[in-house]
């Protein structure tokens, strides 16, 4: 996604007050960025909390800046800094994490990002993004640069080679309709179970959304009626992320069934589990190991059914 | 709250007018039962000198020592910017005057602070926005001397001392108590001056209760740390220096035996 991310930004370099920090991070990656906004590219070196600070007074002072660096590194290591200096004061800072979930795979644990959009959604304030296609970083990136209070943008890696067909970008989305259960998914594994299952009968698929914004407005969070209506009805309800269970859309969103008096078929949650074994991997690797590699999580939708 | 700063005063009439704030400091510490004095004390001259005499229309102040809100709150009431019915709201149910600077109500307090090591780095952000966008007006930012402990303070003066902005000013007060000990007792923090110096921004000294030596430094040295040597809890005597006046809060016996004191000639 990061060369979707960088093109996107491109596009909007002519806006004076769009300056860009990043934690040292992007090589090989973010040079065209760095050529269209020449002194408005600043490489703040590995200074993760001085960054966000930078960017707080920069955003005071007018600017609209953004902050890139890994995942970990512009959420956790700076995380006082994003709840004081740009929640609590409520600026428009844009923070953009490369490779959420498990993304940075045999790299290790520390640049694995499990509990981002949970810690961060709990926030004043702070809207975290979830881009699940490369298509999605265009309209989400304006959406971000319009934005006036704090957010998070998680960067992974689309599944799909090919993304026609997709319906237009919006925090939730039906990918299709089924009648093997309901999906909800955050990220990218949305395109893998839509890859997997498209072309089945609609009776023997599982209808599939995805929410591609969390956090920002307070809970509950608003579900479209549409997928209330699909929930009511479905003989089991799957909520799947590449983050841990604490803070999740799958909790965010059962907190907001719960209050609308939602009945519920059987619920499934397909999510992080950290590192059961003890052992690394790819990110594929560690999707299988919690379950959350594709045949998984329609084996635990379908588990039970007659 | 967006009234303008009132005209420059005269250095002359400065030390009259910081007698009164600091009278009005202890009243307003002890009439809401609040400790903290210590560390306002020896804040109130520098904070007096900027806001009087130093700063103009586009200069900003960030407070990042927040714990000497209070001398903040009685430095803007000095201006006019806050009157005494705010200042009885220090620290009530309600108020918008918290112990800690917060947000969204004040120009002249452009950042909530209070967590160590934040003011330095949002002044630094300021600074550069205003650089690079070629606008006009100092920045300036008060920082403790035990806040020079935090790493993120290292991490801005780095960067700072790579970007060479010369539209930031850093103040530190240097009073040597900090939360449980002396700054030297705790962690070798006699030597900020030095230290800066290595990462190669300039540092100079000033005794921080001279508001004239203050001011001709300040505005001397724009792009460079300025060491105000002060007392914590300047003015009142069984205050100074005591490490316990960080926190405690007045009896009616020794805000008597304070006024007293300041009354003195």
């Amino acid at each position: 996604m990061r060369k979707a991310f960088c093109d996107a930004l491109v596009e909007l370099a002519e806006e004076e007050r769009f300056f860009f920090l990043t934690g040292d991070l992007g090589f090989m990656a973010l040079e065209p960025l760095q050529r269209a906004l020449g002194s408005r590219f600043i490489n703040a070196g590995v200074a993760e909390q001085n960054m966000v600070s930078v960017a707080a007074g920069m955003a005071r002072a007018g600017a609209k800046p953004w902050v890139y660096s890994i995942a970990p590194f512009c959420y956790a290591r700076p995380f006082e800094q994003i709840r004081n200096d740009l929640c609590l004061n409520g600026l428009g800072v844009r923070l953009v994490g490369n490779g959420g979930g498990y993304s940075y795979g045999s790299m290790g644990a520390t640049h694995h990002a499990l509990e981002d959009y949970g810690v961060l959604s709990a926030l004043q304030g702070l809207r975290t993004y979830l881009p699940a296609f490369d298509a999605d970083l265009r309209p989400m990136v304006r959406a971000l640069a319009a934005r006036a209070a704090p957010s998070y943008l998680r960067l992974g890696r689309s599944e799909l080679e090919e993304e026609g067909g997709l319906p237009p970008y919006s925090a939730w989305r039906c990918l299709q309709r089924g009648g093997a259960g309901v999906i909800v998914v955050a990220g990218p594994i949305a395109g893998g179970l839509w890859r997997a299952t498209r072309d089945r009968a609609a009776a023997e698929r599982p209808a599939l959304w995805v929410v591609s914004e969390l956090g920002g407005e307070g809970p509950p969070m608003a579900v479209p009626h549409a997928l209330l209506d699909a929930i009511a009805t479905a003989p089991a309800l799957g909520l799947v992320e590449e983050h841990v269970a604490p803070g999740g859309l799958g909790q965010q969103l059962l907190h907001a069934l719960a209050l609308g008096g939602q009945r519920l078929p059987r619920v499934v949650h397909a999510h992080a589990r950290g590192y059961p074994s003890g052992r690394y991997g790819s990110q594929n690797w560690h999707r299988h190991e919690c379950g959350l590699d594709v045949p998984a999580i329609l084996r635990q939708l379908s588990a039970g059914r007659a | 709250m967006t009234a303008p700063r009132p005209a420059r005063l005269d250095l002359a009439e400065l030390p009259q007018l910081v007698r009164q704030a600091r009278r009005r400091l202890l009243r307003m510490h002890y009439e809401s039962r609040i400790g903290h004095l210590g560390g306002n004390l020896s804040a109130l001259d520098v904070l007096m000198t900027l806001h009087h005499h130093v700063m103009e229309g586009a200069d900003r102040f960030i407070l990042s020592k927040g714990h000497a809100a209070g001398a903040l709150y009685v430095t803007l009431w000095s201006l006019g910017l806050l009157g005494d019915e705010d200042l009885q709201t220090f620290h009530a149910d309600g108020t918008l005057l918290a112990g800690h600077p917060v947000p969204g109500w004040s120009e002249h307090i452009p950042f909530a602070t209070g967590s160590l090591g934040h003011g330095f780095p949002v002044a630094l952000g300021m600074a550069l926005a205003r650089h690079l966008n070629g606008e006009p007006g100092q920045v300036y930012c008060l920082t403790s001397d035990g806040e020079w402990q935090e790493g993120a303070t290292w991490e801005a003066l780095i960067f700072w001392a790579h970007r060479r902005l010369k539209n930031l000013s850093v103040l530190v007060d240097v009073n040597g108590l900090q939360g449980f000990g002396t700054t030297r007792e705790v962690a070798s923090m006699d030597q900020i001056g030095a230290r800066v110096e290595a990462f190669g921004i300039d540092a100079y000294h000033v005794d921080g209760h001279d508001v004239r030596a203050v001011a001709a430094t300040v505005r001397a040295h724009p792009g460079a740390v300025i060491l105000l040597h002060t007392v914590k809890g300047k003015g009142v005597s069984f205050m100074e220096n005591r490490m316990e006046w960080h926190y405690l809060p007045l009896s009616d016996a020794e805000y008597a035996a304070a006024l007293a004191e300041l009354d003195r000639p």
